[in-house]
Order: C-alpha cells, then sequence, then structure tokens
C-alpha cells in the first residue's frame, strides 16, 4: 500500500486504484500524469510504478469477466505486456485506468472465447477483501457486505457474454462504443446483451412481489 | 401499453435520454407497477456500482510475475533494439564502401575517357 492508503477521509477505492489516479491524488511520490508521461518516455520504473498502483483493480475486473482466478492472472499479464508496449500509442485524452479497462477487457475477451467454456465452478465469491472502513457501524456493515456477495455471485453466475457487458458497462461505467470495440461485436448487440443481463440480474436479485427470487415462475 | 411490453423496454427507460421510447415512458408516468419495476432496476445499479469498490485479493506472488512480464519484455526489446543498430551500422558500412568503389570505378572510367581524348 502507497501512502494514500493513510489519506483521509477514506473512500471506499483502495490506495491502488486507478480511479485515485485518475483524480490526480499523489502516488509514490509522483503525481500519476507525471507517471504516465515517464513511462511513455521509456522509463521502465514508472510503468513498473503504474503496474503496482493498478493491478488490484484491473485484477478485479478480469477476475469478473473470466470467473476464475487462474485465467484472470493470465489475462493480466497479457494485458500489461500490451499496455507496456502500446504504451506510446497512449494518449492523454482518456483516462489512463480507462485505457487499461479497455485492453484488460478486450484481453479477457478473447480469452474467454478461446477457453470456451468458464470454470464458474470454482469461482469463490467470498475472496473478498473485507470493508473495514471504520465509519460504518458492524451490523450495517455485515449486512452490505452480504448483499454484494449476493451480487457479485449472480453476476458471476451470468453466461460469459452477459456478464462480460454488465460488468463494463455497470460495474466499470465503459461507453457502449468501447464495449463493443473491445468484445468485437455490434452496439447493438452490446446494448441488447446489457439489455438481458440487467433484466436476469433485476430478477434473481430485486425481484417484484409475485416472481420467485430465482427468476423463474412458482 | 401493456405493462409486460414495457418491462421489456424498462432497461432502456432506465438508461434515460434518447434511447429511451416515449411511450414507453409515459407508461411508467402513470403505472406504480412499473414504477416499483424501474425502481428495482435503480437498486440493482447502485448495487452493481458497489462491485467496483469491492476487490477480490489477488493471488500472492501475481505483482511480482507481472513485474518479471514486463521486464522480460524491456529485455527483449533492447536486445532487438541492440541487433537492429548492429544490422543498420553494417548496412551503412557497405554502402559507404559501396559509394567509395562506384566513385573509385567513376574516376578511373574519367580516366580512361582523358586518355582516349588525348591520343585522338
Ligand atoms: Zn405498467
Amino acid at each position: 500500500m502507497g501512502p494514500a492508503a493513510h489519506a483521509a477521509p477514506r473512500d471506499p477505492l483502495t490506495a491502488s486504484s486507478p480511479a485515485r489516479l485518475a483524480a490526480g491524488a499523489r502516488w509514490g511520490g509522483e503525481t500519476p500524469e507525471a507517471l504516465v508521461d515517464a513511462a511513455r518516455a521509456g522509463d521502465r520504473s514508472a510503468f513498473e510504478e503504474l503496474v503496482r498502483a493498478t493491478y488490484a483493480d484491473t485484477y478485479a475486473l478480469a477476475f469478473r469477466m473470466t470467473g476464475d482466478e487462474e485465467d484472470a492472472s493470465d489475462v493480466l499479464q497479457e494485458a500489461y505486456l500490451r499496455a507496456y508496449r502500446g504504451l506510446r500509442r497512449f494518449r492523454g485524452d482518456a483516462a489512463f485506468s480507462t485505457w487499461l479497462y479497455r485492453i484488460t477487457a478486450n484481453c479477457a475477451s478473447t480469452h474467454v472465447t478461446r477457453r470456451g467454456r468458464t470454470r464458474t465452478s470454482v469461482l469463490s465469491p467470498d475472496a473478498v477483501v473485507p470493508d473495514d472502513r471504520p465509519e460504518h457501524d458492524p451490523e450495517a456493515r455485515a449486512s452490505v457486505n452480504s448483499d454484494r456477495a449476493r451480487v457479485a455471485a449472480a453476476v458471476a453466475d451470468l453466461p460469459p457474454r452477459l456478464r462480460a457487458v454488465v460488468v463494463l458497462r455497470d460495474v466499470y461505467d465503459l461507453p457502449h462504443e468501447a464495449i463493443a470495440a473491445e468484445l468485437g461485436i455490434s452496439e447493438t448487440a452490446a446494448k441488447v446483451r446489457l439489455h438481458r443481463a440487467r433484466k436476469r440480474l433485476r430478477e434473481r436479485l430485486f425481484p417484484l412481489r409475485g416472481e420467485s427470487a430465482d427468476g423463474s415462475d412458482p | 401499453m401493456r405493462c409486460e411490453e414495457v418491462a421489456e423496454l424498462l432497461p432502456d427507460v432506465l438508461e434515460g435520454g434518447a434511447g429511451a421510447p416515449a411511450r414507453a415512458v409515459r407508461h411508467v408516468e402513470t403505472c406504480l407497477r412499473c414504477q416499483a419495476e424501474l425502481a428495482q432496476y435503480r437498486r440493482l445499479l447502485r448495487a452493481l456500482r458497489q462491485l467496483r469498490f469491492q476487490l477480490p485479493e489477488p493471488p500472492a506472488g501475481l505483482l511480482s510475475s507481472l513485474l518479471g512480464g514486463v521486464e522480460a519484455s524491456a529485455e527483449r526489446h533492447a536486445l532487438r533494439a541492440a541487433l537492429l543498430r548492429r544490422r543498420v551500422a553494417y548496412a551503412a558500412a557497405l554502402a559507404v564502401a559501396g559509394a567509395a568503389g562506384a566513385a573509385g570505378a567513376a574516376v578511373l572510367a574519367g580516366r580512361s575517357r582523358d586518355r582516349i581524348r588525348l591520343a585522338g
């Protein structure tokens, strides 16, 4: 953890999140922008700092898309190599974190397609960093955590094609155009998948009266 | 419009903007059932956004393997660059030698022309 971990007030992001980078925080004594500039100019240690600062967050995206620890690690390995080689092509008009998300999404999508199946059976939605924000009382925290685990499990249970779109749009806030481009599908197809994914999740997680929680009629 | 038809459009209504069909929006404004469903969609979106802050623990050793990968790639790149430089230098040397040879030939050709003129 970098010095930002001790910064107050603490937000729900970890200190290693690129969302902090994007917000112009200082990391490892350098601003994220300065690190990106130095890395683009060929400074390898600056790039390594960027890897340290972002990998937990990028790993979360890869894990949510592939549903598997080993696959997510492979995806990350490839994504950071691609980012390293492609750094010169990174234009500063998008946030570095968004650029990384797109590369990771593309690698994960290719990986899942190549694999042709996902090892959803070994998913462990409990393997998460506990939310230890002191401002939350333990009871509320327990309920928030169990809600989150439920949501994570429902997302993990979606078919990979639907899961990828809802993770990229509703969890990581990528625009439709970027999602379509990185998944290699049309924007219309991306929207249709998103629509289906949301419907399934809504029926399972937030059913209306008269709807059974698993989405099937009683 | 019937609630069942509107239900199919609710994820679009949720997005707002131009994508939301006006007829569906008008129906939702007057229908409690569809409003309840839309509220559930909003809860879902809030819950999904929260997932962003719930980071699965990366496997031990992932960071060092990522850094190792970057280092290996950098070294391969440096090696390729060095080979390329050597090849460029070699090609340049050849070109210089070639140019020198051509210049020498031109001088010889010029001299022989002079000799012919002198002889004529
Ligand atoms: Zn209705």
